[in-house]
């Protein structure tokens, strides 16, 4: 249906290309959440990986930070419409957690886990094989706090929403459950590029 | 509310009803109020009219003569008691691709395209009880006189409390209608910060929120507040949040909704 009198601004073609259904490019870096900041001293940070209710591996702060680093540098996607281009981050690829804890991933479903109490699921095959990481490093300097760090989980080639900020946990379980989001009727799955924002998208 | 998918175990009380499926359909312009130099409120009557929450927002749609397409969320600002039309409220941004044309070719009679309703955690009904603890900045306040008017509706006397920080006296949206609805006693009170005005009003403060406006603003409660919205562009929203847990609300009372850098 064409909007009488909208002309729009279009990206210029490289942009666009790179720019799913929906979406706008912006420079900024726009800080979407639930709740307030939680506020976490690294002195205090864990991280737990977990199979079903039962901890399997843990790391503190340094323990964690002494584990392979990865760098990526990815376009990522808001479910709110902003795109971001080329952000670099630094942290444990997925695949280096798990070699770490000396497992091999045990289903095909995992929820990620935050300080806040915020969760979200995401397949484990959308995990592993160099597809994520738990970042400690945006554009070469630690993550600020309304960015999600210490740390946060960076999924870029789902909606940003996957990428939980503040993460503590990675849960493996045996079934496709929603976290926050996917409960308040935003898609389980959440591909920008087939745009699926919400519950039958 | 049941909601499909979902085990009835889950701790989450605060879900909306959500329908299966979010189709986009024909919104047609039915009026146009300009509320502030650069915020303007458009009346929207959708195809298909739908209920919602207090707090929830609509996906907008335009489309160009070759396909072209941008996409935009809009706070609900009506309440849910008022039907069709609802109520969109929208700043003119600097640079705005969206909101240039609202504000510079939409008319009354012109069809958009919209799907909604969106969001199902930072609502609010009169069912969830208070005291209720609003906190908007700027156009951040839409959303939170949506729950404002829902409960007005309800003849609710739920303990209330705005705190609206705007640039200037004549940016306060909604003010003449906030201003009645803080005169009814019925629970419901009204502070302003206006954080760019020379000569403001007796009464209002003149500066950016901070922890003891905050504990101010929960002294005039009759109980501390059950329910914490705070909304806004993100540094504001940072600053209010924090300013809010410094001055004794528990973290997990706080909903946010950002927007911006």
């Amino acid at each position: 249906m064409v909007t009488r009198g909208f002309t729009g601004r279009r990206p210029a073609a490289d942009i666009a290309a790179r720019l799913p259904p929906g979406q706008s490019l912006t420079t900024d870096f726009p800080v979407l959440s639930a709740g307030p900041t939680p506020r976490v001293d690294t002195a205090d940070w864990t991280f737990t990986l977990k199979v079903g209710p039962k901890p399997v591996a843990k790391w503190t702060w340094d323990e964690f930070n002494a584990l392979p680093q990865s760098e990526f540098r990815r376009d990522i996607h808001c479910v709110t419409k902003w795109s971001k281009f080329d952000t670099a981050w630094q942290g444990v690829m997925i695949d280096d957690i798990l070699a770490a804890a000396g497992i091999e991933a045990p289903t095909a479903y995992t929820l990620a886990h935050s300080y806040d109490g915020y969760d979200t699921n995401v397949p484990t095959a959308d995990l592993v094989g160099g597809k994520a990481m738990v970042a400690l490093r945006y554009e070469g300097k630690p993550i600020p706090p309304d960015h999600g760090g210490p740390a946060r989980l960076v999924v870029p080639h789902l909606y940003f929403w996957k990428s939980a900020k503040w993460i503590n946990a990675l849960q493996f379980t045996a079934r496709d459950e929603a976290g926050f989001w996917e409960l308040r009727g935003y898609h389980m799955y959440g591909d920008p590029w087939r745009e699926q924002r919400f519950t039958g998208d | 509310m049941a909601i499909p998918g979902v085990n009835s175990a889950s701790p989450v009380t605060d879900l909306a009803p959500a329908p299966a499926a979010l189709r986009w359909q024909s919104a047609t312009i039915v009026a146009i109020e300009q509320r502030t130099p650069r915020l303007s409120s458009f009346f929207l009557a959708p195809a298909l009219p739908f209920g919602f929450v207090a707090g929830q927002h609509v996906d907008v749609r335009l489309t160009a003569p070759d396909g072209y397409q941008a996409q935009r969320s809009y706070s609900i600002a009506s309440a849910p008691e008022s039907g069709t039309p609802i109520e969109l409220a929208v700043e003119r941004l600097e640079d705005g691709e969206v909101s240039a044309y609202f504000h510079d070719v939409a008319a009354v009679g012109d069809t958009i395209e919209l799907r909604g309703p969106i969001g199902g955690h930072f609502v609010w009904s009169v069912a969830e009880g208070g005291p209720l603890m609003l906190i908007g900045g700027g156009s951040g306040v839409v959303p939170l006189m949506a729950m404002l008017r829902h409960r007005a509706a309800h003849g609710s006397t739920v303990p209330a409390l705005l705190l609206f920080s705007a640039r200037s006296w004549q940016e306060v949206v909604f003010r003449d209608e906030l201003m009645r609805l803080a005169q009814q006693d019925d629970g419901f009170k009204l502070a302003l910060a206006l954080t760019r005005e020379d000569a403001p009003p007796p009464g209002v403060y003149a500066r950016r929120v901070d922890t003891l406006m905050l504990a101010e603003c929960l002294a005039r409660l009759p109980a501390p507040p059950r329910h914490v919205f705070v909304c806004g562009a993100n540094p504001f929203v940072e600053a209010a949040t924090q300013s809010a847990i410094a001055a004794g609300v528990p973290a997990t009372r706080i909903r946010t909704e950002r927007y911006g850098g």
